[in-house]
């Protein structure tokens, strides 16, 4: 399986946030379009090599959140209802040319001399200014 | 009726001679849980491990596994159908072949899972034929897991399961050990790999010196425990710091540490409001996290004695 990256425990966040974040990516991208069905909960386990009581609640927190259908016996399903599906054509081409400006903008600091560490930094202390969080480091 | 509880211990001891292996251990395990089993060479892990298995008597306490008593012979006898144990030294007939060791032991389990007798064959391409006494290290370790994951056991107690596997087997192991909780078995397992543990495991559980040092999720480990550093002119009390959730607070200069189990969004505004520059919010790993916790616990047994 290779929609799913293996997760890193030492990240900090909690590995059914990093299986959740990715299947949300996979919905975003079209990856995993509406109708989709996704691994069952043991298959998926066995390739990502995590507990599958985590894999169980992942897929039960997105059906809450309405992005996956579960049908009993059958299993996981990207949601088909309108409005509850997160992929379209013009997200995807939006999804696009944000990546385009994302590299013109890291292209841009690298040729300033900004490091990769310093451009993630700024991002991120960018990002926790903009959402209103405070910043990792402040 | 259902057990929440795969394992429970309730002042669980043991002594060899005047040595006290395991000092008044009570834990629990939940059923359908993967969990770790931590702690130094020595902390009383395999003891524990043979108590709860009846292969020993507690000196005091009592515990049960899958709802039998473990003092009681009749009820042991029970429970050890339900359970399989693969021992660190991955004992095993030496006078069998492979084939008459999976042939010896299938004739006691009715549940044999010969699908995954087969599959564990083929994957850890075991000769047949070949006395056990002739196998290599990895491969007793291999055939010990065939025979204790083709059982369709009810508990899974593993003691060091990856101990002598290359990184590709150990890989294949965590696989069928994920693969055997999706089939509703509960998993209890030691090991020195943390990584593995950090990998596989919702729960863990740490014991030093006999007895239970830390009993928690790795869930709570990623989202609660943190480490919040910052830089003062002049560093306060450690005192000023002794919020909810603090574990330890140590000043080194003008940098003050303070590991946390919770509430470290708190502990980081007094800390910035006692006007620390450059307060630091990190995450902790399992890693850091035992370490930290056994290193606390040996200051304060040294107290103690």
């Amino acid at each position: 399986m290779t929609l799913f990256l293996k997760p890193n425990p030492a990240s900090g966040v909690p590995i059914y946030l990093q299986l959740k974040e990715q299947i949300r990516h996979a919905c975003e991208t079209g990856a995993l379009r509406p109708g989709d069905s996704l691994p069952g909960i043991r298959a998926l386990a066995e390739s990502m090599v995590i507990n599958p009581n985590t894999v169980a609640r992942v897929y039960r927190e997105l059906e809450q959140e309405g992005l996956l259908e579960l049908r009993h016996g059958v299993g996981a399903f990207v949601a088909t209802r309108a409005g509850t599906s997160r992929w379209t054509a013009a997200r995807s081409g939006q999804m696009k040319a944000a990546q385009k400006a994302a590299r013109t903008f890291v292209q841009e600091l690298k040729r300033r001399g900004i490091s990769s560490d310093e451009i993630r930094r700024l991002v991120e202390a960018e990002l926790a200014t903009h959402d209103g969080r405070v910043p990792l480091v402040g | 009726m259902k057990q929440a509880y795969a394992i429970e211990t309730e002042g669980l001891t043991k002594y060899y001679g005047d040595f006290e292996a395991v000092r008044g251990l009570t834990m629990r395990v939940p059923k359908g849980t993967i969990t770790g089993f931590l702690g130094q060479n020595g902390a009383g892990k395999s003891s524990t491990i043979r108590m709860l298995l009846g292969m020993s008597r507690p000196t005091r306490g009592n515990g049960r596994v899958l709802d039998f008593d473990i003092a009681d012979e009749k009820q042991s006898i029970e429970m050890r159908k339900r359970v399989a144990y693969v021992a660190e030294d991955k004992r095993l007939y030496d006078y069998m072949s492979v084939g008459q060791m999976i042939g010896f032991t299938k004739a006691f389990y009715p549940g044999w899972r010969t699908e995954i007798e087969q599959k564990l064959l083929e994957e850890f391409r075991l000769p047949l034929d070949r006395p056990t006494k002739k196998l290599s290290k990895g491969m007793r370790t291999q055939l010990a897991l065939l025979l204790a994951f083709a059982r369709g056991a009810e508990l899974l107690v593993l003691d060091e399961p990856t101990e002598g596997l290359d990184p590709v087997m150990a890989e294949k192991l965590l696989e069928l050990v994920v693969g055997a909780a999706a089939d509703g078995a509960t998993i209890f397992f030691s090991s020195h790999q943390i990584a593995e543990v950090e990998q596989i495991a919702d729960r863990i559980l740490l014991i030093d010196r006999g007895q239970l040092v830390l009993d928690t999720t790795l869930e709570s480990i990623a989202t609660d425990f943190r480490r919040i550093r910052g830089v003062y002119d002049s560093a306060p009390k450690p005192a000023t710091l002794a919020l909810d959730g603090v574990q330890r607070v140590t000043v080194d200069g003008r940098t003050v540490s303070v590991i946390a189990t919770r509430n470290s969004v708190s502990i980081a505004e007094r800390m910035r409001a006692q006007s620390a520059s450059a307060v630091e919010v990190l995450p902790m790993t399992l890693k850091e996290i035992v370490l930290e916790s056994l290193r606390r616990e040996a200051g304060s047994g040294r107290g103690e004695a």
